[in-house]
């Protein structure tokens, strides 16, 4: 015997994970277009990784793995730490921040629903902690790189650590948008200087711009069906935006246009896919907004302030401390108590 | 136009209606035997008027009210009565209760009645005839009518008449305002009058057109000209009470209040229908109109005597062989009954023969992704994982705090919950909990007091005991040193005497020297000093004999 409601929706946490795996793929596909496959090398390593230590912390915790393991949601963390970190580094990398990922940030806080921080995060901030050199070899969009290294040389390297004769790391990849201009600022040029640099496109970096703009289209793409809201996305962006924007006002000779901030580093990604885990961020619509808000200006005055040359990462996570706090002081007003002064 | 107003979330789950409204209603043929529960309201069960082997008219009433919150509850046709016992019965909890068996005759013959003139008959009479009549809510709460009617003094401004009907399969309602608007209204209009309310609004589905065009052409013909039936979008819950308020005016009544102390007072349509046939017709609550659906070859609405057994009325619609469970009211908010055995009561507004096929059990729960997806339909503006989360860790205290009481378990947030989290289970259970604690605290509470009180008569005695004590020690204490006092001086009066005397004789003996050798006379002399003279020569004569040892002779 059971009780009512005897019907359901016909939705799952394993097609909603579904679905946001697959409104990443216009981001991927353009990655791939503008950088090569090797993103596709990652995000393989990152899920069988994901789904191996999924497993195996599903046993030790002596929890069902098929429910579990079929969920997505480690899928999801693997492609979004897959794409955080540069495709053409050392095959170890990706799995010691997967394992890290999934094991650590996930599993020891409890597994699905009780991770306070975003998994994928955790990786991140793992990895550019301890290997802050392999995290700056971002691959060069072939468009301007001239050289360009077939698949297999590409997988010849990750595995094996070796590039064709001619070839150094440096020939074939560079800093990303973001660090490139604050080092050049720190160096004493201008940011219309810099603007003028072969690698940057239209608004940010060349080819990265697009991606940012794939990934973007995702996001719309989740909105629309419904999976997540646009409270936690256009909070987020529009708080970036209006910090660059104050600072580009007052100095747009030091302080590059919002636009750039919006089409650089995860700015996009985070946005829809990363700060709207819904397990790591606010329930209430008020909270979304101050956590969305609070990570915009964090993320913005990381990459102009910070030691790191972008701050999604580390403003989620930030911001991701402050989830319970700003839930319990958020609560709305339930029906009939609106009008009661409370 | 009337602007409606709208309440937070909501869900869109399919409607089913359509199956069971392509018949008019049909009046179920009188079962073979009738199981009437004396317990179909709220309130305290009403009492067993009859005893078995009675035979009784239709009509009869055969359970007395008991108190003020209570019902009456009437023969729903002749026939005798066969039983008096607990039997299992549609209701939640899967207890018997106290039911009265009746065996039809077949006569289906009604005892005297007839309705009153209502318009001559003071409200707290009409209150009263409700109450015989055993009028109860019939949207599936069953709260005795009568009190309903009674706006405690409130200026009352609107009467919503609630024909939503937002469950999915039920149709009872819709079918009841098709066929018979007019009475309907008629009991709207009784109802304003006896709460005084300024208007009536009449609150309908926009997937009813049928039922909203029967109900707006009789309002027409009635001529009642603060009536008004009102189209209101299709979104579950909208039937709930709270929410058709908010809908058509605008008030929220939160929980613990009552809404005719904002003005407003809201009735089902089939209750305004039963309350009319009552009054005017003097008809008590006998039967009611039960959709029949789901797991069944032909779905559709019944006129159905209170007590008839479910496998009867379910077999009136064709029961399939796969049918596995009844569910009373519909598939969002119903009830899984104990058993097919069960008869229906005035609660009964929907039987959904289920099969695993047509619901099919939950899939397994996975936890909570707080997507809040839950927060998003919840027409209360709850916040339900938190207190999906509370209830899981027997926080009451918390949940309490977070305003579970507000909820209605209208099960909004389990149909949309993407982790199939039963929640509505969880808060039930929750505010079971919570109520045993406040029912448990309340005893203790009484048990603290009759034991502080009992300490402090404890200690009352001890102390008046001890004061006793005290007294008596104080008093035996004085005693004492007044019995010393008395003693000392008595001794020191006796001692005092004595001294007197003591010195008195010395006094005495000072003058009186042995009186009787003074002044001796010479010839007394003379003898003295013979005697002397004797005792001298006696004492040399004993000197000298000593050596012999032979006592001298004197």
């Amino acid at each position: 015997m059971f009780s009512s409601p005897f019907i359901t929706q016909p939705n799952s946490v394993s097609q909603i994970m579904l679905r946001v795996l697959l409104a990443l793929i216009p981001g991927i596909a353009l990655y791939v277009w503008y950088f090569g496959p090797a993103i596709l090398v990652s995000i393989t390593l990152a899920s069988i990784t994901a789904l191996a230590t999924e497993a195996a912390m599903l046993k030790l915790r002596k929890r069902p793995i098929k429910p579990f393991i079929s969920d997505n949601t480690a899928l999801l963390t693997a492609w979004l730490l897959a794409l955080s970190i540069p495709p053409l580094a050392p095959w170890w990398l990706i799995v010691v921040g997967t394992a890290f990922a999934i094991a650590v940030s996930k599993h020891l806080y409890g597994g699905l629903g009780s991770n306070p921080f975003n998994p994928a995060m955790i990786g991140y901030a793992v990895l550019i902690i301890s290997f802050p050199v392999h995290m700056t070899h971002w691959l060069t969009p072939h468009a301007m790189s001239g050289v360009e290294l077939s698949f297999i040389e590409q997988l010849n390297y990750i595995f094996n650590g070796v590039l064709p004769n001619h070839l150094t790391l440096d020939a074939i990849t560079m800093a990303t948008a973001l660090d490139t201009m604050k080092t050049q600022l720190h160096l004493g040029l201008s940011v219309t200087d810099i603007r003028d640099m072969p690698i940057y496109g239209h608004l940010a970096g060349k080819g990265s711009e697009i991606v940012a703009i794939g990934f973007a289209i995702g996001g719309l793409y989740l909105i629309l069906t419904r999976i997540i809201t646009w409270h936690l996305p256009v909070a987020y962006l529009a708080a970036l935006f209006a910090t660059a924007g104050i600072f580009h006002l007052v100095d747009p000779q030091h302080y590059v246009t919002p636009l750039f901030h919006w089409f650089s580093g995860a700015a996009m990604i985070g946005a829809f896919f990363i700060l709207t885990d819904p397990v790591t961020s606010p329930t209430t619509v008020k909270g979304k907004f101050i956590f969305a808000i609070g990570a915009g200006v964090l993320t913005y005055l990381i990459r102009a302030f910070g030691g790191f040359p972008d701050g999604m990462a580390f403003a989620t996570l930030l911001m991701n401390i402050c989830v319970p706090l700003i839930d319990a002081y958020t609560q709305p007003k339930v029906f009939g108590k609106k009008g009661a002064g409370k | 136009m009337r602007t409606l107003f709208s309440f937070h979330g909501g869900v869109h789950p399919a409607t089913h209606k359509a199956e069971s409204t392509r018949t008019p209603i049909t009046r179920a043929a009188i079962p073979s035997k009738l199981v009437i529960p004396l317990w179909q309201h709220v309130g305290n069960r009403s009492v067993p008027i009859v005893q078995v082997g009675d035979h009784v008219l239709k009509g009869q009433k055969i359970g007395r009210p008991e108190g003020k919150l209570s019902s009456a509850v009437h023969a729903s046709t002749s026939g005798t009565v066969s039983a008096i016992d607990m039997q299992l019965v549609a209701h939640h909890s899967g207890l018997p209760d106290l039911c009265v068996t009746l065996i039809p005759d077949g006569k289906d013959e009604w005892v005297t009645h007839a309705g009153v003139d209502i318009a001559h008959t003071a409200p707290a009479e009409l209150r009263h005839l409700l109450r015989k009549a055993g009028v109860v809510g019939l949207g599936g709460a069953v709260f005795p009518s009568d009190l309903k009617t009674d706006a405690h003094h409130h200026q009352m401004r609107t009467l919503v008449i609630n024909g939503a009907e937002c469950e999915p399969y039920i149709t009872c309602d819709d079918m009841l305002m098709r066929e018979r608007a007019l009475d309907i209204l008629h009991g709207a209009e009784l109802l304003r009058e006896l709460l005084q309310a300024e208007e009536v609004l009449i609150g309908i589905e926009d997937n009813k057109p049928e039922a909203i065009a029967a109900m707006q052409l009789a309002v027409t013909q009635a001529g009642y000209r603060k009536m008004e039936v009102l189209s209101v979008p299709t979104v579950y819950p909208s039937g709930g009470a709270k929410q058709l308020i908010r809908i058509l005016t605008g008030i929220e009544v939160a929980a613990g209040v009552r809404s005719t102390e904002k003005g407003v007072q809201c009735f089902n349509v089939a209750t305004a229908y039963s309350a009319w046939r009552a009054l005017a017709h003097g008809e008590p609550l006998l039967s009611r109109i039960i959709t029949v659906t789901g797991n069944v070859s032909h779905a559709q609405n019944f006129e159905v005597l209170i007590g008839t057994p479910l496998n009867e009325l379910v077999a009136l619609a064709g029961s399939q062989p796969d049918t596995t469970r009844h569910i009373m009211g519909g598939p969002m908010m119903g009830v899984d009954l104990p058993s097919g055995t069960v008869s229906v009561t005035k609660a009964t507004n929907c039987i959904i023969a289920s099969s695993p096929k047509l619901f099919p059990p939950p899939a397994p729960a996975l936890p909570c992704i707080r997507c809040v997806r839950c927060a998003d339909v919840c027409p209360a503006d709850l916040q339900p994982q938190d207190l999906y989360w509370f209830a899981k860790s027997n926080n009451f205290g918390k949940a309490q705090e977070f305003n579970l009481a507000d909820c209605i378990e209208c099960g909004a947030c389990a149909y949309v919950c993407p982790s199939n989290i039963p929640l509505v289970q969880y808060y039930r259970y929750a505010k079971s909990e919570i109520h045993a604690r406040s029912v448990e605290k309340l005893a203790a509470d009484k048990a603290r007091e009759r034991h502080d009180y009992r300490q402090f008569r404890i200690e009352r005695e001890k102390t008046e005991k001890a004061q006793r004590l005290a007294q008596k020690e104080r008093d035996a204490a004085a005693a004492k040193a007044s019995f010393d006092a008395n003693l000392a001086a008595t001794e020191n009066a006796q001692q005092q005497t004595i001294n007197e005397a003591i010195e008195r004789a010395k006094a005495q003996a000072v003058g009186t020297h042995a009186l009787n050798t003074e002044a001796l006379t010479p010839e007394q002399l003379a003898k003295i000093a013979a005697v002397d003279a004797r005792r001298a020569k006696l004492h040399e004569l004993a000197a000298n004999a000593g050596a012999d040892d032979e006592p001298p002779k004197s």
